[in-house]
């Protein structure tokens, strides 16, 4: 009587242990997916607003080409700046340091050609006083702080994610299922600040 | 002994004032939509403005936040607004209908204004419209010394592009050609449109989805049809463009948890 009751508690505490650690694992894993999802998410907020600043900018060297033709080389800067930026683009889901570092280099790239240009403009009030590059600037300057508030907000989630597989003892599992830690979008020294667009 | 102490005093200090910079973000200051820190409004004028921007986000759900301050704590004015719209989350979840005008005043450095739009606005009010309101409404005023008037012309706008009284287009349109009798025709030929498709849309009962601009006066008009029948008037007068206010202090439910995303503009003065 006695030695089939501990029989019985010793196949709950068994069947209690494989549940308990099953459903640990299950929800580690889970989470480790939707998190690793969120980062490839606001991965993909970061390369839109990016591209929205590459979109603008076709625009914006007509307009200042029809008042400042003489920048032809700033122009050109700009240009090229451009077509190397959206050449590179990231695979989301494989964020390694790497192909981070190219992805920065060719957008900060940009973001210099843009600031020399800027300095250009200064010497064109007419093109200034122009309500076309008015609305250019004011678009430009709202995509320089998206591009900041995403890269933010992709930053505040690898940090989540990363804090969260290399925390023992879900870095095991991260491990056995593959879970890398990514990288960070660190802005270059100079870009830290969005390049100033006031007139 | 005493200068370690003092030293410790100083560091703890600063420690506290650095989360206390930080923490202004994180939760609502008061639960209303407008935060007169830098006291630029007269309590009339804290008033106006709160009950048209709490019976607004009454029957629209869309949030305009108003937050004036002396200091902006190093961020940038377009930097602090987002931060304080995504931290507060002023506009709905999902929706992200919300807007953020932050406000310091010029005094030995620049004034400085923001209009930050969350990503449910910025189809709405694009940062071509934003920057606008700020340079045509906000800043003429401002340099005039009347700092309310240019703040509620802004809110004006705001409410009469969210509503889809006329869209962001026909504001620009406005704006751009001075000429406010065609602009008026343009205005009103909108108008009519969306009355007449949210009217055909109506029975369908579709949902708001951001980045459609033809939904958004849907809802406006029937939280508005709704509203008339319910215990606030409203702007019962929706055929004629120009609305009266009811009587009676309309309160504030809360923030919704709306996102932001930097879209929007600013300027100085």
């Amino acid at each position: 009587m006695n030695s089939k009751n501990s029989k019985w508690i010793i196949i709950g505490v068994i069947v209690l242990f494989v549940f308990l650690s099953f459903s640990w694992f299950k929800n580690t894993y889970n989470t480790m997916v939707t998190m690793e999802e969120a980062t490839t998410a606001t991965w993909s907020q970061v390369e839109n607003v990016y591209q929205r600043r590459a979109d603008l900018i076709p625009n914006l060297v007509n307009t200042v080409k029809g008042y400042a033709s003489h920048e032809q080389e700033t122009l050109e800067g700009v240009i090229e700046a451009r077509s190397k930026a959206t050449s590179v683009t990231i695979d989301p889901t494989n964020l390694d340091a790497n192909s981070m570092q190219q992805f920065q280099a060719a957008q900060d790239g940009l973001s210099s050609a843009l600031s020399r240009l800027m300095v250009v403009v200064e010497r064109y009030p007419d093109l200034k006083a122009n309500q076309n590059f008015l609305d250019l600037q004011a678009q430009l300057e709202g995509t320089e702080n998206r591009i900041t508030v995403e890269r933010r907000k992709f930053n505040e989630t690898v940090q989540a994610y990363n804090a969260f597989i290399r925390l023992f003892p879900k870095n095991i599992l991260a491990n056995m299922a593959g879970f890398e830690k990514k990288a960070y979008f660190q802005a270059a020294a100079e870009a830290q600040k969005a390049p100033e667009v006031n007139f | 002994m005493k200068k370690y102490i003092f030293t410790g005093l100083v560091v703890l200090f600063a420690f506290l004032n650095a989360t206390q910079a930080n923490d202004i973000f994180l939760k609502p200051q008061e639960k209303q939509l407008v935060i007169d820190n830098a006291k630029v409004f007269s309590q009339s004028e804290v008033e106006a403005l709160k009950q048209k921007l709490h019976q607004f986000s009454n029957e629209t759900s869309t949030q305009v936040l108003i937050y004036t301050t002396n200091d902006l704590l190093g961020y940038d004015v377009a930097d602090f607004a987002q931060r304080l719209g995504e931290g507060w989350g002023v506009g709905q979840k999902g929706f992200d209908n919300g807007i953020v005008i932050v406000f310091k005043p010029k005094d030995e450095t620049p004034g400085r204004i923001t209009l930050q739009t969350g990503y449910g606005i910025e189809p709405v009010i694009p940062d071509i419209t934003a920057n606008r309101i700020i340079d045509n409404e906000m800043i003429p005023e401002f340099k005039k010394g009347n700092i309310y008037q240019g703040i509620d012309k802004a809110v004006d706008v705001c409410i009469a592009l969210t509503k889809g009284e006329f869209t962001a287009d026909g504001y620009k349109e406005q704006t751009a050609s001075g000429d406010s009798i065609a602009g008026f025709i343009i205005v009103l030929i909108i108008f009519l449109f969306t009355f007449i498709s949210a009217f055909g849309r109506a029975k369908k009962n579709k949902h708001y989805t951001a980045g459609s601009k033809s939904n958004l006066p849907l809802w406006a008009a029937l939280f508005l049809l709704g509203g008339s029948s319910g215990r606030s008037s409203g702007w019962s007068n929706f055929s004629g463009g120009s609305g009266s206010f009811g009587g009676g202090g309309s309160s504030f439910g809360g923030f919704g948890g709306g996102s932001f995303g930097g879209g929007g503009a600013s300027g100085s003065w």
